[in-house]
């Protein structure tokens, strides 16, 4: 990134002074603003399930003022949306209202079983102190499973230094978890997605606890044993690059 | 997570003694599952509740089948091991969480804390004897739900007392329980081991198990312990 901005100022550069040579104007003359002082990370999302695709992974940077959610918490109605239907588009307007984000990003789709998803994240400037990353995304083929990876610090992370964590999975708690026909948006039934209704146990977020599958003795659900899972979900490893 | 530097530093200095002022919270992190009365306790590097691969002593085998944790406070008053009993007042439900505060003497420099899970014949939750970090910050634990090998997991309403089967069911696990199952083909298991989570089933007034599976089961880790050393 920083390279392919220097390349681009010198390009303007020669131009400038092809231009100007006509004119007898010194070169010297010509003074590019300082490059920004850029930092770069890349983000790498492993899906280590079998058979739950994840929705586009939701990207935030921010500080301790803000946290996705805590065990416990009703979920507000973007995080819903995501949990039920996979769409993070509400959620993430929500997150850029909240204090200390500093910035939200999407992957551009889904992230298959056994596939990494990157992202490239850059910060500018040159202070990341309290520097925190979030990710939040749905498992696709279930009512309302997310994963997410909360307010992990990045702010000791040195260039060419990596971390990697794991995430586990959770419950919205804003739909039943009845694994019907028509009730889950993922491939394998391609039903509904975001429900304005709350029927769960609780309205509540917690820890998921797995789906039973028509296999393990749920006769009306629409999953089998291999959309089951255990944690962890994800594998996340942050690489700063620069 | 971003605990894993403290971690190695607290995993360095361990051999040292500090006096430790601590800030305790214990999350629920099932879906379905209550805890009963949680006991905390800061104890001598040596001392061990428990250890996975063999028999549960009779005191963890009176926690994990009926939540009773009086034997293990007495076991560990007479270790002069600092102790927490009971920081929720009762059962802890499921997506709650529970604070406390825990000043360590100056030998006491591991951390355990345990309770039954319900329902279920003899699971617990353990947090077994990590040392605590002596660099203030905060630090978080997973903790995974381990079956005290004491009782076959018949998943049938019964007895909490030591050696009585079946679980019991007090209010809260009382509503969403099943009844009248004919009992899972089980036998105890006889040694300590991650467990490998209930069966239950969807039948709530027949059927092998009166634990329901779709409210009842989890995924380890059961609880989240966050410690803020002050």
């Amino acid at each position: 990134m920083k390279k392919l901005l220097i390349t681009s100022l010198c390009l303007f550069g020669l131009a400038a002074c092809d231009r100007n040579s006509d004119n007898f104007q010194p070169a010297a003359e010509i003074v590019p603003a300082p490059a920004p002082v850029m930092q770069e990370y890349q983000i790498e999302i492993t899906n280590l399930t079998l058979a739950q695709p994840l929705s586009p992974i939701a990207l935030i940077t921010h500080d301790d003022r803000y946290r996705a959610f805590s065990i416990g918490d009703v979920a507000s109605t973007g995080l819903e949306v995501l949990a039920e239907g996979g769409s993070n588009v509400d959620f993430l307007a929500e997150v850029d209202l909240e204090a200390g984000v500093f910035s939200t990003m999407s992957a551009a789709g889904p992230t298959f079983p056994g596939n990494t998803e990157v992202l490239n994240l850059s910060i500018e400037g040159d202070d990341v102190a309290g520097m925190m990353l979030s990710i939040v995304s749905m498992l696709i083929n279930t009512n309302d499973a997310i994963t997410a990876v909360q307010s992990l610090s990045i702010e000791n992370l040195q260039p060419g230094e990596m971390m990697s964590v794991m995430s586990i999975s959770y419950d919205s708690g804003t739909e039943a978890n009845t694994e019907a026909l028509g009730t889950i948006p993922g491939p394998v039934d391609g039903g509904e997605g975001f429900n304005v209704l709350r029927d769960d146990l609780e309205d509540q977020i917690r820890g998921h606890s797995g789906v039973v599958t028509v296999d393990d003795g749920m006769p009306n659900s629409i999953l089998g044993e291999m959309h089951r899972w255990d944690n962890p979900v994800a594998r996340i490893t942050i690489t700063r690059t620069l | 997570m971003k605990k894993v530097l403290p971690l190695a530093l607290a995993a360095l200095a361990s051999s040292s003694i500090y006096a430790a002022d601590l800030s305790i919270s214990i999350t629920n992190l099932t879906r379905g599952t209550h805890f009963t009365p949680l006991l905390i306790a800061a104890h001598p590097a040596e001392m061990k509740l428990f250890t996975v691969g063999e028999a549960a002593s009779t005191a963890v085998q009176e926690m994990a089948e009926g939540g009773a944790i009086g034997s293990l406070v007495t076991e560990l008053s007479a270790a002069n091991a600092d102790l927490v009993e009971n920081p929720a007042a009762g059962l802890l439900a499921p997506g709650i969480t529970t604070m406390t505060t825990l000043t360590t003497a100056d030998e006491n420099t591991h951390l355990s804390v345990v309770a039954m899970v319900l329902p279920t014949n003899d699971a617990f939750l353990g947090l077994n004897g990590i040392a605590i970090p002596t660099e203030p910050g905060t630090y978080m634990y997973n903790v995974n739900a381990y079956d005290s090998g004491t009782e076959a997991n018949d998943e049938l309403r019964g007895s909490g007392a030591a050696g009585m089967p079946g679980f019991p069911f007090p209010g809260p696990v009382e509503t969403n329980a099943g009844m009248n199952g004919s009992g899972v083909n089980a036998t105890v298991e006889g040694f300590i081991h991650i467990h490998r989570n209930v069966l239950g089933d969807t039948d709530v007034t027949g059927g092998a198990s009166d634990i329901d599976s779709t409210i009842h089961r989890w995924l380890n880790p059961v609880a989240r312990v966050i410690v803020t050393v002050n």
